[in-house]
């Protein structure tokens, strides 16, 4: 207490204490004068046996105050002031430290989220089951019946339930609140909000009666729909809305942390809940169930797995006319996050890499400096400073540089993270992305380590040598010296090769993505919009329906500056079912019927589209209920079900026989990367099964002004009908490839961040050593050396560094980039182009680098470089 | 060596400095920090390598630990100083030190007193 009052009384005592110290040197002064000294004499020997009044202070301070405190602030300030006068060396290690944090943070709260962070409670026990029949939705869902079995009679389980997965993206028309307005709603099991151990934050689950067939109409809220829509009112449970022309009462609103879209929908807005039967009614809609359950206690996923396998065999052979079922048992982990666990652990190899690199980049930095401010911390010394003192003078300034730097890291993650939870990319929890602080805190210590670590411990050694040789040798020569170059030319090779490697794994995947990208889609996306415009009741019969679309159809045609329409319940690279298409009078073996991907559509959808007709014809008006009925199948499905044949004219069983009239090119529907297997068109004026209806419209006008005709018909014929959500066809193509984007886009800033660094630390090295040699190429260019020569020479020594490093960089990708084929599309892991591309690339941005020391170099005045030391 | 001089005198151990100031100040009564200065280095018959600033570092020292007590006075040749005396806790520390340094004294004696062994 007495040494910190002593802090703010400082100038109190330092003045009683100057006062003490001149009573004792006048006191000396004057026995020195009666032992014989002139006066002059008298006051240097005073003063040399009190050993100087600035050290007695010192000591006394030092003594009597809080010496760590206070000697904090005056090394706080000095520390300042030199960085300021270093101030370019600052800036820059504090913008690579803070790029370097700031990725690290970013991309390890990225993989915390979506690899490690639980979105549900006990998440461990929880399971995904998915039926394994085939590709598509269709084979990968399950019948209602065998969800029923589960529940009845599986021992791994406590409880299954689940949900409805062919709900569309605005089914529930919402009326009666303004703007008629399309909601998103997934229909759940009544158990299944328990079975995820979500309990809804007001109100309650659906009750038994509400989750049977014609039960009472209830709805559950979404958090987020509750939030905005319903401004987070508390008495809205109990309230009646009006979907799709029916009275709804709301039940429950369910918490703020769960979000159903972030695990099973990523990048989808999902508003409200309603209940899914499970009753005889619905065991006859086919595959439609996405499944989760609940282990019991102390049984694993495999073990679940192996159950169902045997129990599903047994089901199978009791309901020979339901639909197979092959179950597949994850741990619900595995379904979050095994698709994108391969690119996660890329970005945080590559993210490492980049760290590696700003440490590398730093040290170079630091070390540089260090050995230039060795001859001024000799002087200091030399001054009276002591060593303690100076240690932890250069901790503070090396503290100060790596906080600065972890402060703009922090902003930078705190920025980044935000942003690519605002991106609606198809990956799932990244909407729930925040910053992770375990990963801040490390990379900040990583950061604050490579400080200290080159910074202060050069420094430290420089604070230790022998005074009279550093003052004298200065800098060029000294064995130190020679070190450190040593040291910096292995950290500039590194930084090279690591580079390579980062360059390298990202030219392969810019080039897979360019390659996806060039992918033939089957259908053109340019120019062309969606709007859903079923009307969201039932209609009385077959031919009200038909008039309903013709009417919209033909008056959305004839607006000018539209070129197409059509109508389809199914777009691409959304949601998917398939049907079984087996040729008329063909008999299959069990297990191998075809199946198809169906989509129900108007006539115009292929020329809104912009697919392809190879042969026959496209549907028309003519296709009505009582005519033939008819289908249009793709090349795929023709080569699989007709080789060598010509298949218009042949019958295919779907949704009853129907007879082939036209064959359209294949259509990329499933994914870019992916082959759309067999695909089957039936017209929808035959038919009543499809749950939705997409209008498709191609034309010449600004998207605005296309969305305002659209509108203005539709309008007209339906003043109830939302229209109020369009979608690009583009937006439709660059969501499906947003999660590889998305990786392209981060490994390439972390790609051009490292060869920026490569190329600086180049410059740092090359530029350095011409400085320490000015005096011998001052020599050698007044014997005669051309500039060219000299420029030549640094040039070589340049390109000597970078071909280390980027050997060492290519054989390191050589052999690292066959970890990532399964991420490449279309390209081999050792593509010669990408190779060489990064080798070229690297090497013109170390020219580059080497350039402008080289030039200085050459036009050196020889005489003024010889007159310089 | 570039951190002291007087290479030919002896540097003071670490904390004796501390013991002389309160021994002088024991047998002394009030005295100013010159005056202390001046007196160990008398009594060490100039042995002794003093820096006499560090004896205001002591100084503070001793009094924060309530040793010694301070009071501004007049010095023999009229000028006003800060004169110090020992403090009860203060002489009861000194036994304890005196204690301890003649207790170490004379173990040293006899380290160096035991005759160099044949081996």
């Amino acid at each position: 207490m007495k040494k910190l009052l002593a802090l703010f009384r400082r100038s109190n005592l330092d003045s009683e204490l100057n006062e003490e110290l001149d009573a004792h040197l006048e006191m000396a002064v004057a026995d020195n004068q009666r032992k014989g000294m002139s006066t002059q004499e008298a006051r240097r020997a005073a003063l040399a046996s009190l050993g100087g009044v600035a050290a007695a202070r010192e000591t006394h301070r030092e003594a009597r105050g809080l010496p760590p405190l206070e000697t904090l602030l005056q090394d706080v300030k000095f520390s300042l002031r030199t960085l300021r006068r270093d101030a370019g060396m600052a800036v820059f290690a504090i913008l690579i430290s803070g790029l370097g944090v700031g990725a690290c943070a970013t991309v390890f709260s990225v993989v915390h989220t979506l690899l490690m962070r639980d979105p549900l409670p006990g998440m461990d026990r929880l399971v995904w089951m998915q039926n394994n029949t085939g590709p598509g939705l269709s084979a990968r869902t399950t019948q209602v019946g065998y969800l029923q079995e589960v529940q009845r009679s599986a021992k791994s389980f406590s409880e299954a339930a689940g949900f409805f997965a062919f709900y569309s993206l605005g089914d529930l028309k919402l009326t009666g609140t303004g703007e008629p307005e399309r909601l998103t709603g997934v229909p759940v099991t009544g158990n299944f909000f328990r079975v995820l151990g979500v309990e809804t934050q007001l109100g309650r689950q659906f009750t038994a009666e509400e989750a049977q067939v014609n039960g009472p109409r209830a709805v559950i809220m979404g958090h987020a729909f509750w939030k905005t829509r319903m401004n987070s009112d508390p008495g809205v449970i109990g309230r009646t809305l009006t979907l799709n022309e029916q009275p709804v009462t709301v039940v429950g609103v369910l918490p703020a942390y769960f979000d159903f879209a972030a695990i099973f929908a990523p990048g989808q807005k999902i508003d409200v809940f309603v209940p899914f039967p499970l009753a005889e009614q619905t065991n006859r809609f086919g595959n439609t169930l996405s499944l989760v359950a609940r282990l019991n206690p102390g049984v694993t996923a495999p073990a679940a797995h192996a159950e169902m396998e045997v129990s599903a065999r047994r089901w199978r052979d009791e309901h020979k006319n339901w639909n197979d079922f092959v179950p597949r048992v994850i741990s619900m982990r595995d379904y979050i996050s095994g698709n994108i666990r391969g690119a996660m652990m890329l970005l945080s190899g590559a993210v490492g890499l980049v760290m590696l690199i700003v440490c590398a980049n730093l040290s170079n930095l630091l070390l540089a400096r260090a050995n230039a401010r060795q001859k001024e911390i000799a002087i200091r010394a030399a001054l009276g400073a002591g060593r303690g003192r100076l240690i932890r003078q250069m901790l503070v300034e090396s503290s100060l540089l790596s906080g600065a730097g972890a402060l703009f890291g922090l902003v930078l993650a705190v920025g980044a993270t935000r942003f690519l939870a605002s991106l609606d990319a198809k990956v799932p929890m990244l909407a729930q992305v925040t910053l992770d602080w375990t990963a801040v805190a490390f990379t900040i210590a990583v950061a604050a380590l490579t400080g200290i670590g080159f910074g202060f411990v050069p420094a430290l050694r420089g604070s230790m040598m022998e005074l009279q040789s550093a003052m004298k040798a200065g800098d060029r020569g000294s064995s130190a010296g020679r070190e450190h170059a040593r040291i910096r030319g292995t950290l500039v090779v590194s930084e090279v090769a690591l580079a390579c490697l980062l360059l390298v794994g990202t030219g392969l995947l810019i080039r897979s993505f360019l390659r996806v990208l060039d992918v033939n889609l089957g259908f053109q996306p340019e120019h062309a919009l969606a709007v859903r415009i079923d009307p969201g009741r039932r209609f009385p019969n077959i031919s009200e329906r038909n008039a309903y679309y013709r009417t919209a159809l033909e008056n959305v045609k004839a607006q000018t500056g539209i070129e197409a329409a059509g109508l389809t319940d199914v777009l691409p690279l959304g949601t998917n079912r398939s049907w079984g298409s087996g040729n008329v009078g063909k008999t299959y073996e069990r297990g191998k019927y075809p199946l198809a991907y169906v989509r129900i559509v108007s006539d115009g959808y292929f020329k809104s589209m912009g697919i392809a007709l190879i042969a026959g014809r496209d549907f028309g008006p003519g296709d009505t209920p009582s005519s033939e009925r008819a289908i249009i199948i793709n090349e795929t499905m023709a080569k699989r079900q007709w080789p060598g044949e010509n298949p218009i004219g042949q019958k295919v069983r779907a949704d009853g026989e129907r007879v082939v009239v036209g064959i359209v090119h294949d259509v990329r529907h499933l994914a870019l990367e992916q082959d759309g297997g067999s695909e089957m068109y039936i017209p929808m004026w035959q038919t009543t099964d499809f749950p939705l209806a997409d209008l498709v419209v191609r034309g010449n006008l600004a998207q605005r002004d296309m969305e305002a005709a659209i509108r203005g018909q539709l309008r007209a014929q339906d003043p109830t009908l939302p229209v109020t959500v369009f979608r690009t066809l583009q937006g439709i193509v660059d969501r499906s490839v947003s999660p590889r984007r998305l990786i392209v886009m981060l490994l390439a800033t972390f790609a051009g961040f490292a060869v920026i660094l490569a190329s600086l630390g180049i410059y740092g090295v090359i530029s350095y050593s011409v400085t320490q040699r000015k005096k011998e190429m001052g020599i050698r260019m007044a014997l005669g050396a051309s500039g060219g020569a000299i420029r030549l020479e640094v040039l070589l020594q340049t390109l000597r560094l970078a071909a280390i490093g980027l050997g060492l960089g290519l054989a390191a990708s050589w052999t690292l980039t066959r970890m990532i084929a399964g991420m490449l599309f279309g390209i081999e892991p050792g593509d010669p182009m990408t190779f060489g591309g990064a080798l070229l690339m690297l090497a013109s941005v170390a020219l580059l680098a080497g350039f402008v020391p080289a030039q200085r170099a050459s036009q050196l005045n020889p005489v003024e470089a010889l007159r310089t030391e | 060596m570039v951190w002291g001089y007087h290479m030919n005198k002896m540097e003071l151990l670490q904390g004796t400095l501390d013991v002389m100031v309160l021994q002088t100040l024991s047998t002394m009564g009030s005295l100013h920090g010159y005056g202390i200065a001046r007196r160990i280095e008398q009594v060490s018959g100039n042995q002794v390598m003093l820096n006499q600033g560090t004896i205001y570092a002591s100084l503070v020292r001793l009094q924060q630990r309530g040793w010694i007590s301070a009071k501004w006075g007049t010095s023999e040749n009229k000028r006003k100083a800060k004169f110090y005396t020992i403090t009860r806790a203060g002489a009861k520390q000194l036994a304890a030190d005196a204690a301890y340094w003649q207790r170490l004294t004379g173990v040293m004696e006899r380290v160096f007193a035991v005759p160099a062994e044949e081996s």
